[in-house]
This record gives structure tokens, C-alpha cells and sequence, in this order.
């Protein structure tokens, strides 16, 4: 019954998608004649409803998850009536069908709440956007409901689930997908937006400011999943690293990538109306990376696996959605090219010119990523195989990465419109002071690699260029968007320290342990105390537990696991984690060799946190802004209105 | 190394790590796979040459950041070779003999692989002329 | 007057149109994630290994596949389940009068006789490669894999994962190819 209900409303609120589709569309071409206005009223209410009722079928799905009905196929395939709760519901989305339930969730909602609260736009754009997201949300709707229906009941209910993969079924990884989801969604939204803007020419500071808070929260999301991501992969893959360039991982970093551009783009058109198009073209750029990044999860293409025949359905149905959305977008593009103008005129050397140059320089960033992240894909369509990785991302993106960084430090200090470098001296001289002498600082601790040296000075120079913005300013005073954008760009600063302290001073020791017996790695020393097996809900697991004490301090136990799940079969590493102000020891136990003793891997990573501390530095940056711009759009509403009010009374 | 990977499908938006069957953790695996040669500066050669080959059974993944058989067997080859002196890039392209380019994650410039470095060169270009066309032609 | 964003965007739509058309292409490819060997038409490498169970004590090397016989190679393991699944169908090899010699990868002795005792003896021959080191020679990338030399010692053909029925006619095909009679 609940599955057929949560049906229902799916089918329900694709037709009101496609009612919400052809009333904007019609109205559009009416007018505001009699039946326009019939039909623009329609459209609001429309996309609220459709919101509540797709929320409503996802809901469905939850609860099927959580009582574990095994006469649902997707339940059956994918959940276990042995797990926690918390994973019973996390199994929702953690499969093909639930989230891309959960997308078009999310999807709809956004839409509803454009219809419920958007006041800025003018009304004929706000249908025209409505309409754009209709029809991006009806590709969705076709996909659910003919291909990946996740409601499907099975002929004879299963005894039991098959289970979710235990690496799974990790509390942050239960968080993490659909935080990646929500900043898909957010792009969505712009790319709609765009869309609109560009079927009723209306491309200016009106449209930017009602895209930006959904740019905005897009890239909050972003930016923490991508952090969580990276903790997650560092934590549980058990050796250490933080980022592979893992086509999966440049998914979610490709539409980041757009989105910060985006971001920047967005702000010289909202207080400086300049660079339409451009602003136009990374929506549409940015929102086919949320394609692509779906495209290249959902579709198979990138899975090893031989067991399973991938079905090549539902990669050929997302592929055909992205060619559509977006080829009709860049289609759409050209029509209007001659209409959208360039937008108010600056100088080389201003605020806009910096943000133009740091907005080049992110799209080449995105370009290489792009081309290091399909190439092989590609290539191997084609018959022959090539592996792109971290010896070809890091020196290539680094060319555009490090002056991109430099302008960073520099462009918040210049004024809009015209300015000199000759104005701001002072500040520049000292930055490059700054940077020097963290250069040589860090050449008299010891070299290793020309990036991480690079890395470490351009990290001090940004410590305090991100803060000079606020230099003789009243702190009190100043709007909260600016502290996001300084709290983000020192952000940035923070992460870079940390990778290139991780990159230049870790230090690795692998060895064989009798219990009692001790190693050292960096400033630690190690002692295996004990070995023995444990056992969890639905793993079993041998612990180690080692007493780990760095240079003189307090001995701190740290209890790393080598854990098998049983449904399905598969071993995982929970590596234990000493965590110090200056960095992180990193401690995995492996197996028992043939003279009885462990394998034992140690890692003592200087300021390695300092990536994680820096992602979400730069995640709450944004939402400062986020809060500010939301509170400052409040405060204009409410002063048009009194002054409205004041307007009548008179 | 075994070919039943069916339990490492990627199921989310997430990097998934080779699976590794227990049954092929029973035999110990080869001494260098998880040993460090004795010399710094030898392990940290072979280090940075393990992290650029890739795992041939994993997803995206290198033999240095992988617990697959077939990643320790290679780590021992690795290890043993540079220990007895043998050149990293000279490993490289003994491995490269057997395996083709997919088992570097450095791909040489050649053939197959010329656009991945034509390609930033476009961007620097494409990028040298956008900013030249917004900047260039106003004081 | 065309705008270079416009030639970008056209730029940008030839591209889009690239990529789904190989990603098209790609999808509708059979998945094929086994890394070939590229070892193809070279001789065995040298290498030496030792017998285990009939023979122990002797030592496989390359110089024994020159003797002008063709041979298959399997490449296997005790602690490999598909390994299992092949066992049936290297005994039909092994009847139709193929010469199968056993390298047994990263294993050890006991485990390697109990399989043998349990799924059968297809080998003429069975050595033991705790290290993987001709695994890694030949280019192999997995177990179970089964390469045709020839009777020159060459590396003639590589077939990947277990050895299903359909797979026999075209090993034994090969084998011939390599000059068996």
C-alpha cells in the first residue's frame, strides 16, 4: 500500500510538472491578456504542489526502508533487516533508483520555493524559470518512472535483504551523498534561472541577486560534501590519502569548481551589472558538471566490475537528458547572443578585472580537470587505455592554480571600476615579503617538491591577504557577506597549508609488531599492547590497540580494526586516528604474518587536519554570506513595502 | 587479484576501495608488500614511484594506496628492484612493457595521450585571449 | 558581428556532441575492464620456479616451453574462487590432449595439494609462484588466466577470468594456431 501510494504521487507530480511546463510556456506567449493571467496564476501554485507531492513519494520510500519491506525490489536489493536504523534509512539513497528519487526531491522543492517566496524577478522571467525547471524536472520524471521505477514490487517477497556495502555504513557517508545532491540541485536551479532570463531578455542585477542565494547555498553544499568526502576516503581506505583524482571524486569537484567561478560572476553582475553573458554561461557550464558528475556515478561507465552486466539503459537515459538540457541551453545561447550585451564597462586593474582573471583561470582549472577526467573514458572507447592521475593533475592544474591563488590575495584589496596598483603598494610589497620568507622558512625545515614549497608560501601570503580587506575598517560595521568572502578566502589559505604540510612532511612507517613490542614514526612512539577480535552488529573485527605517545607527552591508546562484514562478505580497515593540534597520527593493523606478528602501518601527517578545518572554514564563509545577503534582501523587502504602504495611505 | 569484485560496484557518489575477499588474505603476502627498505632514501623513491602506478585491479586507486594481492605483489617487485639499485623509470617502462600505459598514472607524451598536454595549452591560450578581448582593449 | 563567447559556445556544443557520442559508444560496448597483457607475441621471459607436488625438487624454466611442443600456461590459486569454477573445463582441455602446466600464484604448498585433491589435476606440471614474479613477467593482471605458448617458447594468446565451455573450441583453436597437432 505505501509503495503504491508513494507511486501515486510520483506519477502525480510529473503531470503537474508538465501542467506547470505548458501553463508557463503559454502564458508566456499570451501575455498578460486574460487567459495569460489565468495561466501565470496557475504557475505558482503548480510548482508548490508538485514540491510537497515528490517530497511526499520520497517519504514513501523512507518509511519502506525503514520497516524493511522486502516485497519492494529496491528494498530487497539493497537493505538488510539486521542493520541499524540509521542505515536502513540512509540505504534510501545510498542506491540508483532512491537517489534519483531524492534529486528530483530536492529538485522540486527548490521549485516550490521559488514559486512561494521569489519577489524580485520580473513575473514574466519567474515563469519562464519556473518552466525551465518543469522541463529539466519532467527528463527526471520520464527517468524514474520508465526506467528506475523505485516503488517496483517483487513477484515473491525475498526471507531477506542483500545488504548495503559495508563501507557504506558510515554515519558521514550517510550524510555525504545527499549534501553532493543538494549542491547538484542548487546549480540546477541557476542553470533554470538562466535559462529564464535568457527566453525573456531580462539578463541584469535583479536575476543575479534571486540566482545568488542559490548559487550560494549550491557551493556550501559542495564545498562540505567534498570535505566530508575527503575525510571519509582519508579515514576509511586506510592508507592515508585525501584525494586520487578519482573520476567519482572529480564529479563532485568539477560542478565546485563552476560554481566558485559562478559565485564571483554572480557578484559583478549584482552590484556592478557587468559580465552578462559570461554569468550566463557559467550556469549553464556549471549545471552540466551536475549532469556529468550524475552521468558518470549513475551510468556504470566508470565501475570495474566484472561480475554484473551494467545496464546501459538508464546511462543512455541520463545521457540523452544531458545532451538536451544542455545543448538546448547553449542553443538557446546563441539565439539570444546578440541581445545579451556585454554589461557596464571597467578598467584592467579594479575589483571586476581581478574577478575576471580569477574567473578565467578557474575555468581553465575546470577545463583540465574536464579533459584529465574523460580522456581516459574516452580514449577507451576508442580501444586503447591510458591512466590519468596524480602525476599529470598536479603539475598541470598547478600552472593555473598558483596565480589564480596570487590574484585571489590581491583582487579584494583593488576598488570596483578603475583603481592602481600603485594605490595598494603597501599591501603588495608586504605580501611578497610574506610569501618569501615562508618560502625559505620552509627550504631551512627541508625540501621536498617544488608544489608543496609553492603551496606553503602562497598559504602565508593568503593568511593575511585574505584578512587586509578589513584593514582600517570598523568591524562592527562591516556587512556580513564581506567577512564570508574573508573567512572563505583564509579558508583556502588553511586547506593549502595543510596539503602542502602533508604533502612536503609526512612520514610513513610500515612494520611488524609482537604485542609489547614498540616503533617509532616521526616524533612518535608506538607500542602494540594487545591484540584481540571483537565483534558488531553485523561485522567481526580484530582490534589492535596500541599506545601511541608523542615526543614526552601523556601515552594516548588509539585502537585500530581490521573489520570483515558478512552481508555482503567484504574486509574494511577502520584506521584509529590520534588527533593533535599539529597533526594527526594515523595508525591501521593488517594481518598476522607467518612469524606471528602484525602488520602495522603508521603515519604522522603534520597539520594534515588543516585541510578538513580549511574546507569548512570556507563552507561557513559562505554561508556568512548567505545569512547576509538573505537578512539584506529581507530588510529591501520590507522597505518596499513600507514604503508602499506609505504610498497608499497617502 | 581474484576476478569476483561484484561486491566493490559503485553504488554512490563515492570512491570505493578494492574489495578484498578474505579468503585471499589467508596467505601471507609477499615480504616487501608491507616492509619499508632499510635505506630512506630508496623507500622514498620507490614510494613516489608506487603512488604513480596504478592498482590493476582497483578502482582508481594506486599499489601504494591499495591492500589488493595483486598491489602487494607489485609493491614487493618495486621495493626489491630499487633496493638492488634499479632505476624507478626503468621499472616504470618494465612495467609499462607488460601492462601497457594503463599501469602509469604518468602518461608519457605519445600517440595516444598528446591532447591531455595540448589540451592546457588550448586553455592557456583560449584564456590568454578572453582576458585580452574583457581587458585589453580599454586603458 | 559574432562575439568570440559565441564562437566559445559553438566551441562548447561541438564538444558536447564529442563526448556523448563516444560516451554512447562506450555504453553500448560489451564491459571489458581485463587489462591485456601486452606481452603478446614475445618470448616467456626467463624465470625459474619451483615444482611442487609430482617433481618437487625440480625447477620450471622458461628454456622447457622451447622444446617446439605448444603449451597452455594457467595462472591460478588455491584461495581463487573462479579458479573453482574453470576447474571442469581444464580437465576437458587436458582430455582433448592440451599440455596444461600450473602456476600456482602467492600460495602455499598445502593449499595448492588440497586443491588439486578436491577439484582435480589438469597439470602436467605445477609450480609455484609465491611471489608473483612470472605473473608480473607475462604481464598477467589476475587469476585465473590461461596463455597459449608456442613450441618456440612465444607468448601466442591470453584468455582472462575462468575458462567457460564456450571458451574450450577457441583454446584449443589457438593451440593449434601455435602449431599443435
Amino acid at each position: 500500500m505505501i509503495a503504491e501510494l508513494g507511486l501515486a504521487a510520483l506519477w502525480l507530480a510529473a503531470a503537474l510538472a508538465l501542467l506547470q511546463l505548458a501553463a508557463g510556456v503559454l502564458a508566456l506567449r499570451a501575455g498578460s491578456s486574460g487567459t495569460g493571467a489565468t495561466l501565470a496564476a496557475l504557475v505558482r501554485p503548480v510548482a508548490i504542489l508538485q514540491g510537497l507531492l515528490v517530497s511526499f513519494a520520497f517519504l514513501m520510500l523512507m518509511w519502506l526502508f525503514a520497516r524493511t519491506d522486502l516485497s519492494v525490489a529496491l528494498v530487497a536489493a539493497n537493505s538488510h533487516s539486521d542493520k541499524p536504523v540509521i542505515f536502513k534509512l540512509a540505504g534510501t539513497w545510498g542506491n540508483h533508483e532512491g537517489s534519483m528519487l531524492l534529486w528530483i526531491s530536492v529538485m522540486a522543492l527548490a521549485g516550490g520555493l521559488i514559486g512561494w517566496a521569489e519577489r524580485r524577478l520580473p513575473e514574466s522571467t519567474l515563469l519562464a524559470t519556473l518552466a525551465a525547471q518543469a522541463f529539466v524536472g519532467l527528463g527526471f520524471y520520464a527517468f524514474l518512472l520508465f526506467s528506475s521505477n523505485p516503488f517496483a514490487r517483487l513477484a515473491q517477497p525475498v526471507a531477506e535483504g542483500m545488504g548495503l556495502n559495508p563501507l557504506l555504513q558510515d554515519i558521514g557517508l550517510a550524510l555525504h551523498p545527499p549534501t553532493l545532491y543538494f549542491g547538484y540541485v542548487g546549480l540546477s536551479v541557476a542553470f533554470s534561472f538562466a535559462v529564464g532570463a535568457l527566453v525573456t531578455r531580462q539578463v541584469g542585477p535583479d536575476f543575479a541577486r534571486a540566482m545568488r542565494p542559490w548559487v550560494l547555498g549550491a557551493w556550501i553544499f559542495l564545498t562540505l560534501g567534498i570535505t566530508a568526502g575527503s575525510y571519509w576516503a582519508y579515514y576509511e581506505l586506510g592508507w592515508g590519502g585525501w584525494w586520487f583524482w578519482d573520476p567519482v571524486e572529480n564529479a563532485s569537484l568539477m560542478p565546485w569548481l563552476a560554481a566558485t567561478a559562478l559565485l564571483h560572476s554572480v557578484s559583478v553582475l549584482a552590484s556592478r551589472d557587468a559580465l552578462r553573458a559570461w554569468t550566463i554561461m557559467l550556469c549553464v557550464v556549471a549545471f552540466s558538471m551536475s549532469m556529468l558528475g550524475t552521468f558518470l556515478v549513475r551510468s556504470g561507465i566508470l565501475t570495474s566490475v566484472h561480475a554484473f552486466a551494467v545496464d546501459p539503459e538508464r546511462g543512455t537515459f541520463i545521457l540523452a537528458l544531458l545532451a538536451l538540457n544542455v545543448g538546448g541551453a547553449l542553443l538557446l545561447f546563441i539565439l539570444r547572443a546578440q541581445t545579451v550585451t556585454e554589461g557596464e564597462r571597467f578598467a584592467v586593474t579594479s575589483r571586476e578585472g581581478a574577478l575576471v582573471v580569477n574567473n578565467v583561470l578557474l575555468s581553465a582549472i575546470l577545463g583540465i580537470v574536464l579533459l584529465g577526467t574523460l580522456y581516459p573514458i574516452l580514449t577507451d572507447a576508442l580501444g586503447f587505455r591510458v591512466s590519468v592521475g596524480p602525476p599529470y593533475f598536479n603539475p598541470v592544474g598547478a600552472i593555473f592554480v598558483m596565480p589564480m591563488l596570487a590574484v585571489m590575495a590581491v583582487g579584494p584589496l583593488l576598488r570596483w571600476r578603475r583603481d592602481s596598483l600603485e594605490r595598494i603598494q603597501k599591501p603588495l610589497v608586504f605580501l611578497a615579503v610574506l610569501v618569501l620568507s615562508a618560502v625559505i622558512l620552509s627550504l631551512m625545515v627541508g625540501y621536498s617538491g617544488i608544489l608543496p614549497l609553492l603551496g606553503m608560501g602562497l598559504a602565508a601570503g593568503l593568511v593575511i591577504g585574505s584578512f587586509l580587506p578589513l584593514r582600517g575598517r570598523n568591524l562592527l560595521r562591516v556587512p556580513l557577506n564581506v567577512w564570508g568572502m574573508v573567512v572563505s578566502h583564509f579558508g583556502i589559505a588553511v586547506a593549502l597549508f595543510g596539503m602542502s604540510s602533508e604533502a612536503a612532511w609526512s612520514v610513513e612507517k610500515l612494520a611488524a609488531l609482537d604485542t609489547g613490542s614498540q616503533t617509532q614514526v616521526g616524533p612518535w612512539s608506538v607500542v602494540l599492547t594487545d591484540v584481540r577480535p571483537r565483534a558488531g552488529p553485523n561485522w567481526t573485527a580484530i582490534e589492535g590497540t596500541m599506545l601511541a605517545r608523542y615526543e614526552d607527552t601523556a601515552p594516548v591508546e588509539a585502537a585500530p580494526q581490521s573489520r570483515t562484514f558478512w552481508s555482503p562478505v567484504q574486509q574494511t580497515t577502520e584506521s584509529a586516528l590520534v588527533t593533535r593540534w599539529n597533526g594527526q597520527l594515523y595508525a591501521v593493523i593488517g594481518s598476522q604474518g607467518d612469524d606471528d606478528r602484525w602488520q602495522v602501518r603508521l603515519w604522522w601527517k603534520p597539520f594534515v587536519t588543516f585541510i578538513w578545518y580549511g574546507g569548512i572554514l570556507i563552507g561557513l564563509g559562505g554561508l556568512l554570506a548567505l545569512i547576509g545577503r538573505l537578512i539584506g534582501d529581507l530588510k529591501r523587502r520590507h522597505a518596499t513595502r513600507r514604503i508602499a504602504d506609505r504610498a497608499a495611505a497617502a | 587479484m581474484t576476478r569476483i569484485s561484484g561486491l566493490s560496484v559503485l553504488l554512490s557518489l563515492l570512491l570505493l576501495p578494492c574489495a578484498v575477499t578474505p579468503a585471499a588474505a589467508a596467505v601471507p603476502p609477499p615480504p616487501f608488500a608491507y616492509r619499508q627498505i632499510e635505506d630512506p632514501a630508496r623507500e622514498a623513491a620507490a614510494q613516489e614511484l608506487m603512488e604513480t602506478l596504478r592498482c590493476l585491479t582497483c578502482q582508481s586507486q594506486s599499489i601504494a594506496d591499495s591492500d589488493a594481492p595483486m598491489a602487494g605483489s607489485m609493491r614487493h617487485e618495486v621495493r626489491t628492484r630499487i633496493a638492488a639499485g634499479e632505476d624507478p623509470e626503468a621499472i616504470r617502462n618494465w612495467l609499462i612493457r607488460r601492462y601497457g600505459d594503463y599501469v602509469s598514472y604518468s602518461p608519457p607524451v605519445g600517440a595516444a595521450t598528446w591532447p591531455l598536454y595540448a589540451g592546457p595549452l588550448v586553455l592557456l591560450l583560449l584564456a590568454g585571449m578572453l582576458l585580452r578581448h574583457r581587458l585589453g582593449k580599454r586603458s | 558581428m559574432t562575439r568570440p563567447v559565441v564562437i566559445l559556445v559553438i566551441a562548447a556544443l561541438l564538444g558536447l556532441a564529442g563526448f556523448v557520442a563516444l560516451a554512447a559508444i562506450k555504453m553500448q560496448q560489451p564491459q571489458d575492464d581485463f587489462i591485456r597483457s601486452a606481452m603478446i607475441g614475445q618470448s616467456l621471459p626467463a624465470f625459474a620456479l619451483p615444482v611442487t607436488g609430482e617433481g618437487t625438487g625440480e625447477q620450471l624454466n622458461a628454456a622447457e616451453f622451447r622444446d617446439g611442443k605448444p603449451r597452455l600456461l594457467n595462472v591460478w590459486a588455491s584461495w581463487c574462487v573462479p579458479c573453482i569454477a574453470e576447474a571442469p573445463q581444464l580437465a576437458e582441455l587436458q582430455r582433448q590432449g592440451a599440455d596444461i602446466v600450473g602456476v600456482a600464484i602467492n600460495d602455499t604448498q598445502g593449499n595448492i595439494a588440497q586443491f588439486l585433491a578436491d577439484y582435480g589435476n589438469p597439470y602436467s606440471v605445477v609450480a609455484s609462484d609465491e611471489l608473483s614474479q612470472l605473473q608480473l613477467k607475462i604481464g598477467s593482471s589476475g587469476v585465473p588466466e590461461t596463455f597459449v605458448i608456442d613450441g618456440e617458447g612465444v607468448i601466442r594468446y591470453q584468455h582472462l577470468g575462468d575458462i567457460m565451455e564456450r571458451d574450450v573450441p577457441v583454446l584449443m583453436a589457438e593451440l593449434r594456431k601455435a602449431g599443435w597437432q
